[in-house]
């Protein structure tokens, strides 16, 4: 069935995807990949070794996509802290950022890498779409990698509550927002039977 | 799983210990992680992360992701900081909204 993935004997997931699905795909997991970058911290380019034990950054992206990909580890978002415990909150949050947030960026990037590759080797075999075979690994960073295009959607559709997921439904045909909650629902489909596929 | 310590028996020390007077500053206070409700994250993946990274059983998985969904948060486990930074960290990985905090109720 278009659109929905399936589990392969032996393991692993397929699904069958024409051109235009896998041209979507592809440019939404370049433009996360593009988003996500190496990160703020790349104070010495030049020695490759250095990269390995630079520090991440301390503050939290600007970008609201980014944001929301790697948020506060020391925050209350229900909480009212007094200022001295809303400091203590950001000190620790930023010490956080600073020794995983590379590595996070680094695993993001991994998994949409993965789905373009497994894309790209699909686009060489034929015209007018194909059947993606993805291994239970591959399956996994298909998994990670949908999930962080739904989020990165859904914060560019400032999607905050159930109720703005409602909305978007009921949207006409004319909004400018159409194209991606299209995509973005469609994306969700594919990562829900996904995941049903992995379920232990 | 070794993992999560069972909240029981810190119930009956906390008990115990609650005839003290004292407040004493304890270093040993677990930190909990913390899962926050999100519109976007599907109620199913967010299930199949916490059986998959945690081990956790469908039953208990699927019960800690309802609490997130209709409560807007839950403890998804419990332990030293580190261990929580580590989970959190995980979660992070995973696209979840996940804090730590000290276990101060």
């Amino acid at each position: 069935m278009p659109g929905t993935f399936e589990p392969l004997p032996g393991g692993g997931a397929a699904v069958a995807l024409d051109d235009v699905e896998i041209s979507i795909i592809r440019s939404l997991a370049v433009q996360l990949l593009e988003l996500i970058g190496p990160g703020p911290a790349e104070d010495a380019p030049d020695d490759p070794l250095a990269e390995l034990f630079a520090d991440g950054p301390s503050e939290p992206p600007a970008d609201p996509v980014l944001r929301r990909l790697f948020p506060d580890a020391y925050s209350d978002p229900e909480g009212a802290p007094q200022a001295k415990e809303a400091e203590e909150q950001r000190v620790y949050s930023a010490e956080f950022r600073r020794y995983t947030e590379n590595d996070l960026r680094a695993g993001k990037r991994d998994n949409a890498l993965a789905v373009i590759r497994s894309l790209d080797a699909l686009n060489s075999g034929g015209a007018g779409g194909a059947v993606l075979k993805l291994s239970p690994e591959e399956s996994r960073q298909w998994l990670n990698s949908l999930n962080d295009l739904r989020l990165a959607i859904g914060s560019r559709l400032e999607i905050t509550d159930e109720e703005d997921t409602d909305l978007l439904y009921r949207l006409p045909d004319e909004d400018p927002r159409k194209p991606m909650v299209m995509a973005y629902l469609w994306l969700g489909g594919l990562q829900e039977t996904l995941v049903s596929t992995l379920m232990p | 799983m070794g993992r999560v310590t069972s909240p029981a028996p810190v119930e009956i020390e906390r008990t115990e210990s609650a005839e003290e007077v004292f407040a004493v500053p304890e270093p040993d206070v677990p930190w909990v992680t913390i899962v926050h409700n999100d519109p976007v994250n599907l109620m199913s993946y967010v299930t199949y992360v916490f059986q998959t990274y945690f081990g956790y059983s469908k039953d208990k998985a699927t019960k800690l992701m309802l609490d997130v969904h209709h409560k807007g948060r839950a403890v998804v486990s419990s332990g030293s900081r580190e261990e929580m930074e580590r989970d959190v960290q995980a979660m992070h990985g995973y696209g979840l909204w996940a804090t730590l905090q000290q276990d101060r109720k």
